[in-house]
């Protein structure tokens, strides 16, 4: 088997080691014998869509996220089209804002986004910093999510718009509503940090899956890993909002 | 009129009260780094001002995201040959108070201060405040790294806010490193009392950059830079090939660095009107650009040669950067890390030492620490994935640190996770066999703990404060 994944906007959207998603998946693939491979785009080049089972954007500045905003342009039909017919995407924070319908600046600016979720974030006042847990429902299984957040854009689903978990504990989309993130057919946006998919395995098994799935057409079965010290590193992650 | 009129009646009381309370305290066990001035301050919001304005030679300010108080040490150092007396903060207590309790602490209760000089390592998001409370003589400005930004915002705002404050510095010479895109521009803002300093050796560096890597775009313009060589993270021979922006020409640099793991380093430092060869006893390539900025300012006030050589090389490790300890047949090195810039330099010094590696690596995320700890995926841990490394990890966040190892291709057999420090160091000391050395890599809140551990029940043959690497 193998599996195809696009990294979108590598070195500007890297800001708080989101590469570290990467790694991960990357890891749990060569463990399971799977043939992994993960290719870069940056501004001005566009992957071929078909090729690609997985698209993965992380977290940016705000000087970057203009940057990517604006070569996004290019790049949203063919990226919502993937998502549509099937492919996995991973989105964090400055990436998940960008592919809402827009975002709407401090300074009223706006900037569109590609629209593949629907949600649109504003900017907030203060920032939105600390440790988060969440609990999420992925393909009937119930689990928790553990990270960490650092925005100060509040973004808000629109109709239709399905929550990736409720917030147990921290600020997740908005700090009004208790939503985290996003989750559309196999397209994830969300705002952990930390990075997500070290310390949430089931989180990058599933999209693992999902990949698998869009590329065989039938749904792929991994084998299962030693995952404690994924488990004891979410524990302490946990912890840190039970004091 | 005596400037010492210029004191309201009244404050030989309060620095009375402020230097009773702060022995009190250190009496107590609670250290006196910040309370004394945390307690004037709370009197008299000016304090710092009035002494400094009594110390005949003013103060020299630090600030960097890596190596502020290793280049402090070393400054002091070098002034010291000098023969000045200065007045400086000490362990890391590098926000206002910490320079009040600095000045309080060297001045008589009447407020007469006895140093020559203050010297005064001060945090990034402070520094604006202090440059303009304290016209500094003279201002060092070593790097900017992404840190801890849970606390401070996002990078490009602390350059924003330097920039800013480099533009309203009063008498100031200006010490800036060249090879630091984000930092170097500043020298244009005063170019009439600026000083660069960088390597001039492009074998030191590599022609890849490392994944921790800051600032890729052109600070005026925004195109990408192109880099001839990266020393280390951002910090290199850059150029915009849009706007023509470009790393200014040092003129104090190293030439020749060689780099000889935990023994040290050697290059030959280059000035306008000198050269010379310098033998340091800190590893790595960072501990030659805190050896160059502190030159540099030596340099700037007119110390000299022969001081700035015998300043540089006799200064002892600054607290708990790089440490050394003979514990029985052991030896026990404390290697701070706190970012990915920092750690990737110590990576690459570990490297460089042949045979098996001991590590107890610290991870904490307390708020000195920096409470996100997703910067350790960003360190390129992957370079000691296929070495002979065996890992203890500890603190409040010892799995990740585990796990970061374990996807870096460390096998699981060879990693062990206590996040108890003390259960830890003994384990981690039990795996590292008679004649080796555990290198411990501790977060900075760990590295306080573990210093008190070692001190209380492995009894060390050094004396942690002086000593001197060999």
């Amino acid at each position: 088997m193998k599996l195809r994944i696009a990294h979108l906007y590598p070195e500007l959207m890297n800001i708080y080691a989101d590469r570290g998603n990467i790694i991960v998946l990357v890891n749990r693939c060569r463990w399971r014998g799977i043939d992994v491979r993960v290719d870069e785009f940056g501004p001005g080049k566009s992957p071929a869509w078909d090729d690609y089972d997985f698209f993965y954007l992380g977290g940016g500045q705000d000087r970057e996220q203009k940057l990517v905003a604006r070569d996004l342009a290019a790049k949203g039909a063919g990226l919502a089209e993937a998502v549509e017919q099937g492919a996995a995407l991973l989105a964090i924070c400055g990436g998940y804002q960008l592919l809402g319908q827009y975002y709407r600046t401090g300074a009223g600016e706006t900037m569109e986004g590609v629209g593949l979720f629907k949600a649109y974030t504003v900017a907030g006042q203060r920032r939105l910093i600390g440790n988060v847990v969440a609990r999420s429902s992925l393909d009937g299984n119930n689990l928790e999510l553990a990270g960490f957040e650092n925005h100060s854009g509040k973004t808000f689903l629109t109709a239709g718009g399905q929550p990736l978990g409720r917030i147990i504990f921290g600020f997740g989309n908005n700090a009004e509503d208790g939503t985290e993130g996003i989750i559309y057919k196999s397209a994830v946006g969300t705002y952990l940090h930390g990075p997500l998919l070290p310390k949430n395995p089931e989180l990058a098994d599933f999209l693992i899956s999902r990949s698998l799935s869009r590329r065989y057409g039938q749904e792929a079965v991994l084998a299962p890993l030693d995952d404690n010290l994924e488990e004891a590193a979410h524990q302490a992650a946990v912890k840190k909002t039970r004091r | 009129m005596n400037k010492i009129d210029e004191f309201t009646p009244g404050i030989s009381a309060k620095v009375a009260l402020a230097r009773a309370v702060g022995s009190l305290s250190s009496r107590l066990g609670y250290g006196g780094t910040t309370l004394p001035g945390r307690i004037i301050r709370f009197f008299d919001g000016d304090i710092s001002q009035r002494l400094i304005s009594r110390i005949s030679q003013g103060c020299i300010l630090v600030s960097a995201t890596n190596g502020k108080t290793t280049t402090s040490s070393i400054i002091d150092s070098i002034l010291k040959e000098n023969g000045a007396q200065v007045a400086r903060n000490r362990e890391g207590a590098n926000l206002a108070a910490g320079v009040a309790t600095a000045l309080l602490k060297n001045a008589s209760s009447g407020g007469r201060p006895a140093a020559d000089i203050g010297l005064f390592e001060v945090d990034e998001a402070v520094f604006p405040e202090l440059a303009s409370q304290l016209d500094p003589r003279a201002v060092l400005l070593i790097n900017l790294f992404r840190d801890q930004l849970d606390r401070y915002g996002e990078l490009e705002h602390i350059a924003e806010m330097w920039r800013a404050a480099v533009q309203r510095l009063g008498r100031a010479v200006l010490i800036i490193n060249a090879d630091d895109p984000l930092v170097a521009g500043m020298a244009k803002l005063r170019p009439e009392a600026s000083l660069c300093f960088g390597i001039e050796d492009a074998a030191a560096g590599g022609l890849v950059m490392q994944h921790a890597s800051d600032s890729k775009y052109c600070t005026v313009c925004g195109h990408s830079f192109e880099y001839e060589v990266f020393f280390m993270g951002h910090l290199g021979k850059y150029h915009c090939p849009n706007c023509g922006n470009r790393r200014p020409s040092p003129a104090v640099s190293a030439e020749n660095v060689r780099l000889d793991g935990m023994r040290g380093s050697s290059f030959d430092l280059v000035t306008p009107r000198w050269r010379q060869t310098i033998r340091i006893s800190l590893p790595g390539l960072y501990n030659v650009y805190n050896a160059l900025g502190a030159a540099a300012c030596g340099y700037s006030l007119d110390v000299a040669p022969e001081q700035i050589k015998s300043g540089l090389e006799r200064f002892s490790a600054a607290f708990g950067r790089v440490e050394r300890l003979r514990i029985g047949g052991k030896t026990v090195c404390l290697l701070l890390v706190k970012n990915p810039a920092g750690f990737n330099e110590v990576v690459r010094t570990l490297l460089i030492e042949p045979g098996r590696k001991n590590l107890l690596l610290a991870l904490n995320d307390r708020i000195a620490d920096g409470r996100d700890i997703s910067w350790i995926w960003d360190v390129d841990l992957e370079a000691l994935g296929d070495k002979k490394v065996s890992a203890t990890c500890t603190g409040t966040r010892a799995a990740e640190m585990a796990m970061r190892l374990k996807y870096a291709g460390l096998d699981a057999s060879r990693l062990r996770v206590r996040p108890d420090l003390s259960a830890a160091l003994k384990v981690a000391m039990a795996h590292t066999r008679d004649g080796e050395t555990l290198y411990v890599l501790p977060t900075y809140t760990a590295m306080l703990a573990i210093r008190r551990i070692i001190h209380k029940h492995f009894q060390p043959e050094d004396e942690m404060a002086d000593l001197v690497w060999r």
